[in-house]
């Protein structure tokens, strides 16, 4: 039986979601644009699932784009606000530990002539809302800073950042993608103009995502067509997705005591594991101790390269990840942990494991009884290697 | 269960080498592992067909899909830069002729692969689509030419020791290309009509003086060609641009088709000859190993192949120090090569080899 820790990647699709997309995908197959009742039918399912996700975020359904993906989410906000404000000023202000998603959306509003400042982070990965407020300048038109990390779990203060945003009067995008399944999403509490959403990280299906917009925020869209999503995002919408997504995230969202019971759930699992790791030898957490997701344990693991690490663990039944996509074998370590101040060398032994509903103490206990065995081996192989390195002749 | 890493290389012989071992089934475990050597050109990178690109990652995965085994990319970037791609400029540097492929077996698949890859897969051996074949006699392990003596490669192969025979497969061994081709093609893998991949993978289009610019800014600095007397009879790029045995490119006309028989880095000269000049009877070679551990004699008998699908000359070896032997045949061979390596043969046994030494 494979033991799943890696639900920061993706989770598993809840029953009941699938339940709430079926009809989409078979008896409703009407396109939401048209006049006639099939088209009626399915622009029910749509209307019916961003009154959902309003009432999640404590917005208006019209404040609700869907997407394609979380990815998608961030690159219209970031490249979509930029460029419609773009006659105020073309300075954005984000930080060094962002999804790729945002930080190649910068890059590539770099490129266009914008200034972007990536704002540091301390030893656990957190952005200083000092360091907001002493970047923001005049030009300055959106601030994008991620509500928490996917590789390492740290939470950032979004209240006090988003505070800072009001008060100078400059866009704040919160991606929320990662922090959806446990922490509050209200956008006014969070002071947020804009926030990112992915349905596959909260039990949903892959292939939805979602934007808020606050109402009277300029936005340049970034797919162009028909007139979708209130002219923001052109393109037939993603029906069954979306009635998947608006289901998934009212069953994480919807009873805040049931939230926070979950969460104090796998926090205590996560303990658990972390706990286990850290009694081995050459084992650190990375992270915020505290103020981190409540399923995420991360760890750099001294003489291990963090992709071996993974396929061994894979072989024994155990679904982690290095804590950043790396299927093609980059050989760049973690821009997040580099960010924290690890040093290449280290950053290459990283380990996430990110715990999720279904996730049990018999899980736990497997990776602790495999995990032991596993990195001694891959330690030992790495000795020999630098012992025959050593003896070798010139 | 034993597991046994099948290297794929995404071309259609470590394709199949792969799904012959998953086919068998049984005993071994498979698990597909595919070496990330180089970096890929960054965002919207266009690749180009080589055998270690994303696009031959694809073609591995594809493959091990298909024949249902688990695939995984294990990155050997730093290794190979330092044991194989740095290896190769400076022999150009020093006037010699690199070996990429063998430094590749050598370092890579039959090192750190077998070492650390079998250790992250916790497997005790390793396969190749490499046309050789490997048996054990009497407890001691035998490096053999293929079947297929068109595809035979065990001139890539000698640096093998016991240690790493023990731990190595050849599924390909006792199959022809075709053969290979046409169970590709029954498997229906997408690799099955792939182009034979000739050049070094990381030299894009054999443009290798490119390569020696980028990485150790050598541009090439023009000096004399001479003959064998020493007399000036041209001018060439630079001393590095130039192999033994190089014919093209030497913008030399004497009336007979000359060669390049010696490249002096020192004095940034290149020496021509005629072809008869450029053969030789003897020559020696360093940097010698044995497949079985040990030489057959201090002094024997042997056949000698000094270049990848070159023709087996008779000879007799005789031991040189620690390190080094000597090498005289029977009939001249073309062109030793300073850095190729010089391959010893007992019949279809590959009893080792070493390094063709520069001329005393």
């Amino acid at each position: 039986m494979t033991v799943y820790l890696d639900h920061a990647a993706t989770t598993p699709l809840r029953p009941e979601v699938l339940e709430a997309m079926l009809p989409y995908l078979t008896e409703h197959h009407g396109n939401p644009s048209s006049i006639h009742g099939s088209g009626r039918r399915a622009r029910l399912g749509l209307d019916e699932a961003r009154e959902t996700v309003a009432r999640i975020v404590g917005a208006k359904p019209r404040e609700i784009v869907f997407t394609g993906s979380g990815t998608e989410a961030d690159n219209l906000a970031i490249k979509g606000a930029a460029w419609a404000n773009s006659a105020r000023g073309r300075r954005v202000v984000t930080s060094s530990v962002e999804h790729k998603a945002v930080l190649h959306a910068c890059a590539v509003l770099e490129r266009n002539g914008f200034e972007i400042t990536y704002l540091p982070v301390d030893r656990y990965g957190r952005v200083d809302p000092a360091d907001v407020a002493a970047a923001i300048t005049e030009h300055t038109t959106l601030v994008s800073v991620m509500y928490a990390n996917n590789e390492v779990g740290t939470v950032q203060p979004i209240q006090e950042i988003g505070s800072v945003c009001r008060e100078r009067r400059v866009l704040f995008h919160v991606d929320a993608v990662q922090a959806a399944p446990f922490l509050s999403l209200d956008v006014d509490d969070l002071q947020a103009d804009l926030l990112s959403l992915s349905a596959h990280k909260l039990g949903g299906p892959k292939g939805a995502g979602a934007l808020f917009v606050r109402q009277g925020t300029a936005l340049l869209p970034q797919l162009s067509g028909g007139s979708q999503e209130r002219q923001r995002r052109a393109g037939t919408e993603n029906v069954a997705g979306v009635a998947g997504f608006a289901r998934a995230l009212d069953l994480v969202q919807a009873d805040a005591n049931a939230r926070e019971e979950e969460n104090a759930r796998q926090a205590a699992l996560r303990d658990r594991l972390v706990d286990g790791l850290l009694a081995l030898a050459a084992v650190e957490l990375t992270g915020h101790p505290a103020e981190r997701l409540p399923n995420n344990a991360s760890f750099l693991i001294e003489d291990v390269e963090g992709g071996d690490l993974v396929a061994a663990l894979d072989l024994e039944g155990i679904e982690a990840s290095t804590g950043s996509a790396c299927t093609t074998g980059s050989v760049d370590p973690s821009h997040v942990l580099l960010a924290m101040g690890i040093d290449e060398a280290r950053a290459h032994g990283s380990l996430r494991l990110t715990l999720g509903r279904e996730t049990t103490t018999d899980d736990v206990d497997r990776m602790l009884d495999v995990a032991p065995r596993v990195i001694e081996r891959l330690r030992g192989a790495r000795a020999e290697v630098a012992a025959t390195a050593s003896a070798a002749p010139a | 269960m034993a597991r046994i890493v099948a290297a794929m290389s995404g071309g259609v012989d470590s394709s199949v080498a792969a799904a012959l071992l998953a086919r068998e089934g049984g005993q071994d475990e498979v698990v597909g592992v595919w070496m990330r050597l180089h970096p890929d050109g960054g965002e919207g990178f266009e690749q180009t067909r080589s055998c270690c690109s994303p696009d031959a990652a694809d073609d591995a995965r594809r493959v091990a899909q298909m024949v249902g085994i688990p695939f995984f990319v294990l990155n050997l970037e730093r290794e190979f830069e330092s044991r194989v791609i740095d290896a190769f400029t400076d022999a150009y540097l020093d006037g010699a002729t690199p070996n990429p492929c063998q430094a590749c077996n050598q370092y890579i698949k039959f090192d750190e692969l077998l070492r650390r890859g079998l250790a992250a897969y916790d497997a005790d051996r390793v396969a190749t689509g490499h046309y050789a074949r490997i048996t054990q006699e009497g407890g001691e392990y035998r490096l053999l030419r293929a079947a297929d003596p068109a595809k035979d490669q065990t001139y890539f192969l000698w640096v093998l020791d016991q240690a790493q025979l023990a731990r190595t497969r050849f599924p390909l061994g006792e199959l022809t290309k075709p053969e290979v081709r046409a169970i590709a093609a029954e498997l229906e893998l997408p690799t099955a009509a792939k182009p034979e991949s000739q050049e070094i993978c990381f030299v894009p289009a054999g443009d290798y003086r490119t390569l020696l610019e980028e990485r150790r800014g050598y541009a090439g600095d023009p000096g004399p060609i001479v003959d064998a007397a020493g007399t000036r009879v041209g001018t060439h790029t630079g001393y590095a641009h130039y192999t033994v045995g190089q014919r093209h490119g030497l913008g030399v006309a004497l009336g007979e088709p000359v060669y390049v028989r010696e490249v002096r880095p020192a004095s940034n000269t290149v020496v021509i000859g005629r072809r008869d000049e450029v053969a030789a009877r003897t020559f020696t070679a360093e940097g010698r190993r044995f497949v079985a551990g040990r030489p057959p004699a201090e002094r024997f008998k042997a056949s000698v192949r000094i270049r990848h699908r070159g023709t087996d000359v008779a000879c007799e070896v005789t031991l040189v120090g620690d390190d080094r032997f000597a090498v005289e045949t029977v009939e001249p061979v073309w062109a030793p090569a300073p850095g190729q390596a010089a391959v010893l043969y007992d019949g279809d046994v590959c009893l080792g080899g070493g390094r063709i030494s520069r001329a005393a």
